[in-house]
């Protein structure tokens, strides 16, 4: 079937273009481009793209899709029926599952499932150590041989130094990078919160920066020593942001992601014990979101990731020491990142790049591209429509939003996975 | 006057007017426990129940008997286990009490927040009866109604509160109060027990007992919990005591007539050595006036159509 | 709202000789000042139990304790106000045991305060007896309560206010009628 997608600006860093094209989908691949108008194929299914953007298809490289084990909080089917309805054609889905994605038969449950019911593609990434517990490494390479395109044990960090190393080296054989959940353990203790003068006033056990600090200086030593290709996940902090700026121009194969969430809130958002702030690593202070946007915007930081982290509103309903991690992020991101855009902090070309060729470089998948020949993954976006984000409109199962009520410019409008609609 | 929310779950953001309102009340409530029919029928046929998630005898006996000399019925519901062992969640458990019809729930819990979190989903007035270490308020307003009690005023003085300021919601209520009543306020504790940013919360910081102490009016001192040696926050409590126990020489070097306050139960030789416990203390007079203040808590949450 | 002055009632001559006749009639209802004792309502009857008192003992040479009684914590209608009045000292300093008690209020109403006083005085112990003494009777009774010693019988409609202003207070002493 063919798909003729008019009028509108396609950007494609990738290829380094910024103009108004038409861009014609055959069988599922990207077959050619033309002026405006100048394509006129048969019986191709038009997509009236004209006042909107076309651009690569997002890949979101941190999703928990919660399948198997917690398919009350979300599955395959819905979280990629939310990346979808957020733009992204393409997950990532994170290894701590129930049992852990620590083996080939997580992995292809996983892909079979998509391959059923998912509405985008879906990228497993292994486990580092079985059950992620930290104690002895995964079969790395059978995850890789079925199709795991990276590892991390996130969620928990690999706080043994010796282990961290020997992913490292391991993952050298496959050349796929490691994703390190950078949290000091001893560090970070019973905190709920960043640790400053909110928890203070609240009364909660602090998480200090330090303890996201630490460990991103010792991966980025690790890296560096072993050679191995390094992603560090959730950046949340402004030293973190030091380290790996400094790691990259040291030209160590280091890479980066933050999430919306450090770039659009401050822990000013606890207050009230509010567990939908609640995430790990946590929301920082002004002066981190401040060093957060400054990574952004000289590509330090190289991807936008949501660490979408689906859970039930009735677990969110307790006391905030015992509310569980994490925010549902997929169909918020392309809003709050449009947002950076509108603020200066980065151009559009750059909030395009972070959400889809630099995940897909970090990752080394033939993703993030409107290449002529690559599969037809493309997110049409709106850059004016104004919205405010209404949890109880999500696709995800899960509610667990700290935006809601938020008033955002910008929203994909259509996402095209293989060339389907 | 009237006080502006149905709850009274923390000092911080509190009014002046306020804590006197509570104050000035206290001391009409003081006189009923001092005669021989320690009752009054103000809170007649109203159901008040204490739900405690942490072990407290003196707390939960203060709001107990300032419940009974208002006539109200009082419960008391203690559980030592979270609400997520016993597999009900706090919110169930006290959705269910307020089934039975309770017009003011009085809550302790170690979890900071838990009576905001209650109080914004229930009909029925929430005292927070200490929360975590975020705030105990009735315990700041029987300290500072101690302190106007013995000097006749708060404006003024300097209190030295002295111990682990971090983990102290007694400490942070008492820097609300103290603040907005017009106190000069020292803390002082190691520096393993000073939160973050404490300062800005309007309290001078020290580390020296000696200088903190120096010309104070009122030291308060906090108890130390023991077990916190085994996370590092101290070394020992031979340390601890030489550092930071309130002893007679110490005490010495504060005003003549300095009030020396503690909130229970003391670790006696620990933060306070017996001869200051029992000498010029006011900790017994501190709980006498706890049981005035709770009953003016109560009465003055109790009037008044919800919501004015 | 602002309330204006319909009446006047009885000024500060007529307070003064209302207070001398009950003085009077209290001493000769009860034989002399043998175990009385004064309690006046916060705050118009504190004032006019203390000046009883002056006038007993002027006429009789004794002098009889005088009390204070507020009787806030003893409302019946805490839950329906809208804020909390604070309560007023209570200072009974004699014991109340077997006195004959003269209840002292300003003026006498609906009968719900007088109830509330004799509950409150009820907990300090057990008096012989307890009469009470009004400098104004306005009618509408609200309860089966009556005043044993009356200053002036005032039949008021109920969305009439008396007010008694007394010197204690720092005003012009006089019992008015105010009406919106």
């Amino acid at each position: 079937m063919n798909i003729l997608i008019q009028n509108g600006r396609v950007v494609d860093p990738a290829n380094a273009i910024d103009e108004a094209l038409d861009l014609l989908v055959s069988d599922g691949t990207i077959a050619r481009f033309g002026k405006a108008g100048t394509i006129k194929p048969a019986g191709a299914q038009v997509v009236d793209a004209k006042g909107k953007v076309v651009v690569p298809g997002l890949l979101d490289m941190h999703v928990h899709l919660r399948e198997p084990g917690s398919e009350y909080k979300e599955t395959i089917s819905t979280g990629t029926a939310a990346a979808k309805a957020g733009g992204f054609t393409s997950v990532c889905s994170m290894p701590n599952t129930n049992p852990v994605n620590d083996s080939r038969s997580v992995t292809e449950f996983i892909l079979s499932q998509a391959q059923r019911e998912a509405v985008a593609r879906v990228f497993p990434i292994g486990a580092i150590t079985k059950g992620s517990r930290g104690a002895e490494l995964a079969e790395i390479g059978e995850l890789y041989d079925a199709g795991c395109v990276a590892i991390t044990d996130d969620g928990k960090p690999v706080m043994n130094g010796a282990m961290m190393r020997r992913a490292m080296e391991y993952a050298t054989i496959f050349d796929i990078p490691v994703i390190s959940h950078c949290e000091d353990m001893s560090l970070a203790g019973k905190g709920v919160m960043n640790e400053g003068f909110v928890s203070t006033e609240l009364g909660l056990n602090g998480i200090p920066g330090a303890a996201e600090e630490v460990m991103v200086a010792r991966d980025v030593a690790l890296a560096e020593f072993v050679g191995c290709r390094l992603h560090i996940a959730h950046v949340s902090s402004a030293g973190s942001v030091r380290v790996i700026r400094e790691a990259k121009q040291r030209g160590i194969k280091v890479t980066a992601e933050t999430c919306p969430h450090y770039f659009s809130l401050t822990e000013e958002a606890v207050r009230g014990y509010n567990t939908l702030a609640k995430m790990n690593p946590p929301l920082r202070t002004a002066e981190d979101r401040g060093a957060i946007r400054d990574g952004l915007r000289d590509g330090t930081l190289d991807v936008i990731a949501t660490d979408h982290a689906p859970h039930g509103m009735d677990e969110k309903s307790v006391e905030f020491d015992y509310a569980p991690f994490g925010i549902v992020g997929l169909e918020t991101a392309v809003g709050l990142t449009l947002k950076l855009v509108n603020e200066g902090v980065l151009t559009f070309e750059g909030a395009v790049r972070a959400l889809s060729l630099n995940p897909a470089k970090a990752l080394t998948i033939n993703k993030g591209t409107l290449s002529v020949g690559a599969d037809a993954d493309i997110t049409i976006i709106d850059l004016d429509q104004e919205w405010v984000v209404d949890a109880s409109q999500f696709k995800s199962k899960s509610r667990n939003t700290p935006f809601g009520g938020w008033k955002l410019k910008g929203r994909a409008m259509e996402t095209i996975v293989g060339g389907v609609l | 006057m009237a006080l502006a929310s149905k709850d009274l779950l923390g000092i911080q953001g509190m009014t002046a007017d306020e804590i006197g309102l509570i104050l000035d009340t206290a001391s009409s409530f003081k006189d009923v426990s001092e005669r021989d029919i320690k009752k009054v029928p103000s809170l007649r046929g109203k159901t008040v129940i204490n739900l405690f998630y942490e072990a407290s005898t003196r707390t939960r006996t203060s709001f107990e008997l300032a419940g009974k000399r208002l006539s109200a019925d009082v419960l008391n519901i203690a559980t030592s286990t979270s609400s997520v062992a016993k597999g009900e969640t706090l919110l169930d458990t006290a959705r269910n009490i307020e089934a039975m019809k309770c017009d003011i729930l009085i809550l302790r819990h170690f979890c900071s927040g838990a009576p905001e979190f209650l109080a914004s989903r229930l009909t029925s007035s929430i005292i927070n009866g200490g929360d975590g270490f975020h705030e105990h308020p009735t315990q700041a307003l029987l300290d500072m109604y101690t302190i106007r009690e013995k000097r006749g005023r708060i404006e003024g003085l300097t209190v030295t509160i002295v111990g682990d300021i971090a983990h102290s919601r007694v400490a942070r209520s008492n820097i609300y109060g103290l603040n907005t009543m017009g106190a000069e306020i020292r803390i002082c504790g190691p520096a393993t027990m000073m939160p973050r940013d404490i300062e800005r919360l309007g309290a001078k910081k020290y580390h020296d007992m000696d200088q903190a102490v120096e010309g104070a009016d009122v030291i308060m001192m906090l108890r130390l919990q023991l077990e916190r040696q085994a996370t590092g926050l101290f070394p020992g409590v031979r340390e601890y005591a030489r550092l930071y126990g309130l002893s007679r020489e110490r005490l010495s070097r504060a005003k003549q007539d300095a009030l020396v306050m503690h909130p229970g139960p003391i670790n006696r030789g620990v933060e306070i050595s017996s001869d200051v416990a029992d000498g010029t203390s006011v900790i017994l007079d501190q709980v006498t006036n706890g049981v005035a203040v709770r009953m003016a808590v109560m009465f003055l949450l109790s009037g008044g159509a919800k919501g004015d | 709202m602002s309330m204006k002055e319909k009446a006047l009632i009885l000024d500060k001559a007529g307070i003064d000789r209302a207070l001398t006749r009950i003085a009077h009639e209290i001493l000769e209802k009860n034989k002399g000042a043998k175990d009385l004792a004064l309690i006046g309502i916060q705050r118009g009857g504190v004032h006019l139990a203390n000046r009883l008192a002056d006038k007993i003992k002027g006429i009789e040479g004794v002098t009889a304790p005088v009390g204070s009684l507020d009787i806030t914590m003893y409302r019946d209608d805490l839950a329906t106000r809208t804020s909390q009045p604070v309560p007023k000292t209570t200072e009974i300093t004699f014991d109340v045991q077997g006195k004959e008690i003269i209840l002292v209020d300003d003026v006498f109403f609906t009968g719900r305060t007088i109830r509330a006083a004799l509950n409150s005085i009820m907990d300090y112990g057990r008096p012989q007896r307890i009469q009470l003494a009004v400098l104004v009777d306005r009618g509408h009774r609200e309860l089966p309560i009556r005043a044993d010693f009356i200053g002036k019988n005032l039949p008021t409609s109920s969305q009439e206010q008396v007010e008694v202003m007394l010197a204690e207070d720092g005003v012009d002493e006089k019992v008015v009628i105010v009406e919106e």
